[in-house]
């Protein structure tokens, strides 16, 4: 063999850690408080005062909903589909302000303690996944609370403790960005409606 | 060649054959019927091939044989890409491998999910076990799209109404349901603590009949939870198996800690890891010692051996833990007739030339 024949230099062994740190790298100029959910605020105080007064909350939903079955009447005068585009605007910019609401259409807060499941990246339902971190936050977003340990503390100030172990249907896609509170008036009044007919 | 006596879960009237369905098991699995008859079941984990060769899967199935009830299919773990766990399971099935078919909810929608729950079944997919898979952040391709259309107990729940009902979600009939054994994760050592055991409550009333925990380092925080889990009567619903591996050092145990999500790795393991002589050696004495402590624990029906990339130490694991106690589970071996299947190919190959063109040719001279 001739000496002058250069070595191959080793060829360095790529591992899966090492693409995924490359990868990573790739994201790693992302400024904290961007999410790939679109976030309604910036920081996370409303949310967390909301869960601290789930509570009271609960009382307030309670009392409103009942409100809006009241005024089915009204609603029914308007139109269900006329009234949709204010009162939408209306529950969007509220539930927004106080729960970072991202409008799935089919609102569960009174059985996840007041914390939004759907301001979880994985936008879980069912309570939280395996990955939160010893401190409570989210793994994916290692800045944010886990919305679930979150929905786990709201729901221990609730009175209905137990809805938070309901198992929830998946979510309806197509019932993204509609107002929630008139579905749940419209089908409250039918059952009641359907009751009274079968109460005479 | 003498035919051995038949395995206890296998055909009596061929290897090949399906398993009889038995009164109250849901599917026709070997892993279900273990755990059934109350024995402690050993579960592994299959590590998928970055490759398109069918060999890679059956070489690393092959050092599982003999010392496991089932072998997970993993889907694309850790957000990687890898084979995926379909494909594992239609190989594997193929040579008669008991396989956990793993189903993440990250890549799929429910339009998809469904789909290849009916092929898997219809491969002889016997378990299927339903995640909700790390976000793609986790992963080597944090670029991804999350899909995660269902949580992983809405995916129970889907399993179990097409099982159960024998229709999709949407209502439309099946007219064979997937006869599956339905499994969940588990993970004792991630906060909320409290609401840890009532979220397998939750995975049990929506389908789960056993579950895999995460790796298991804290058996203190282990047992508690299956305190709880057993005053709440969940460990009689359900086989709750307890997830474990060798580590294979001390920087290995600490690189995980920090980057993979979920697994909680108390500080005395690393140290002790630290101040052995042999770390890999260490590693796995460890995870034997904890298997020990594990299967003590009252309502623990197996444990789930994850040995990422050492694979080859879990027939060691499992042998030197004694927690088959003399229990052979099923191993693939040459059938009576295999012989002369191959005698036969052999045999195929050497005719002499027999298209007609080619004969044809052959007259003219």
């Amino acid at each position: 063999m001739t000496s002058n024949k250069k070595k191959k230099p080793l060829r360095q062994r790529v591992t899966q850690a090492t693409i995924v740190r490359k990868a990573r790298e790739l994201i790693a100029y992302k400024p904290a408080d961007v999410s790939p959910q679109r976030r309604v605020q910036r920081r996370y105080t409303m949310r967390r005062w909301s869960v601290r007064h789930a509570r009271s909350l609960e009382w307030f939903y309670a009392h409103f909903a009942n409100m809006f079955l009241v005024l089915h009447p009204l609603w029914n005068a308007i139109g269900y589909r006329r009234a949709e585009a204010p009162v939408k605007f209306v529950e969007k910019q509220v539930k927004g302000l106080l729960f970072d609401c991202r409008m799935c259409g089919q609102c569960i807060l009174s059985s996840t303690g007041m914390s939004c499941p759907m301001n979880c990246p994985k936008q879980l339902r069912n309570g939280p996944c395996g990955g939160v971190r010893a401190n409570g936050n989210c793994e994916v977003e290692p800045d944010m609370p886990c919305v679930w340990v979150k929905a786990w503390e709201g729901a221990q100030r609730m009175r209905g403790t137990e809805n938070i172990l309901d198992v929830q249907k998946p979510v309806d896609q197509s019932l993204r960005e509609t107002s929630s509170w008139l579905r749940v008036t419209a089908l409250a009044a039918a059952e009641r409606n359907r009751n009274t007919k079968a109460a005479e | 060649m003498t035919r051995r006596p038949p395995h206890i879960d296998e055909n009596p009237h061929g290897v090949d054959l399906p398993l009889e369905p038995l009164p109250g098991h849901s599917s026709r699995g070997r892993l279900e019927r273990v755990l059934r008859r109350g024995e402690f079941a050993v579960t592994a984990e299959l590590n998928p091939p970055d490759s398109a060769n069918a060999q890679d899967v059956y070489e690393r199935a092959a050092v599982f044989d003999g010392w496991v009830d089932g072998i997970n299919a993993v889907d694309a773990s850790g957000a990687n890409c890898h084979m995926s766990s379909l494909g594992i399971c239609a190989l594997l099935t193929r040579m008669g491998y008991a396989t956990i078919m793993q189903i993440a909810c990250r890549d799929r929608n429910r339009i998809a999910i469904q789909g290849d729950v009916l092929g898997a079944a219809a491969m002889g997919v016997a378990n299927i076990l339903c995640l909700t898979g790390d976000g793609v952040q986790a992963g080597d391709q944090p670029g991804a799209k999350p899909v995660f259309d269902l949580d992983s107990m809405s995916l129970l729940e889907t399993v179990r109404v097409m099982r159960d009902e024998e229709r999709f979600l949407s209502g439309r009939k099946l007219s064979t349901p997937p006869a599956v054994f339905m499994g969940a994760a588990i993970n004792p050592f991630a906060p909320p603590y409290d609401f840890r055991p009532l979220r397998l409550a939750k995975k049990i009333a929506a389908g789960a009949q056993f579950v895999q925990s995460q790796y298991c380092f804290d058996v203190p925080m282990l047992q508690e939870y299956m305190k709880r889990a057993r005053n709440l009567g969940l460990a009689e619903k359900c086989y709750i198996l307890i997830g474990v591996g060798p580590l294979a050092s001390a920087k290995t145990a600490r690189w995980i800690r920090a980057n993979v999500p979920g697994v909680h790795i108390p500080d005395d393991v690393v140290r002790r890891l630290e101040g052995a002589q042999n770390q890999k050696e260490e590693g796995k004495r460890l995870c034997i010692d904890i298997i020990n402590e594990v299967k003590e624990i009252e309502g623990v029906s197996g444990v789930h051996v994850m040995a990422y990339r050492q694979e080859e130490y879990v027939a060691e694991i499992v042998h030197e833990s004694g927690v088959l106690k003399g229990r052979r589970p099923w191993k693939r071996e040459p059938g009576p007739d295999d012989a002369m299947v191959a005698d036969r190919l052999d045999h195929l190959l050497e005719t002499p030339n027999q298209r007609p063109v080619d004969m044809v040719k052959d007259a003219a001279g």
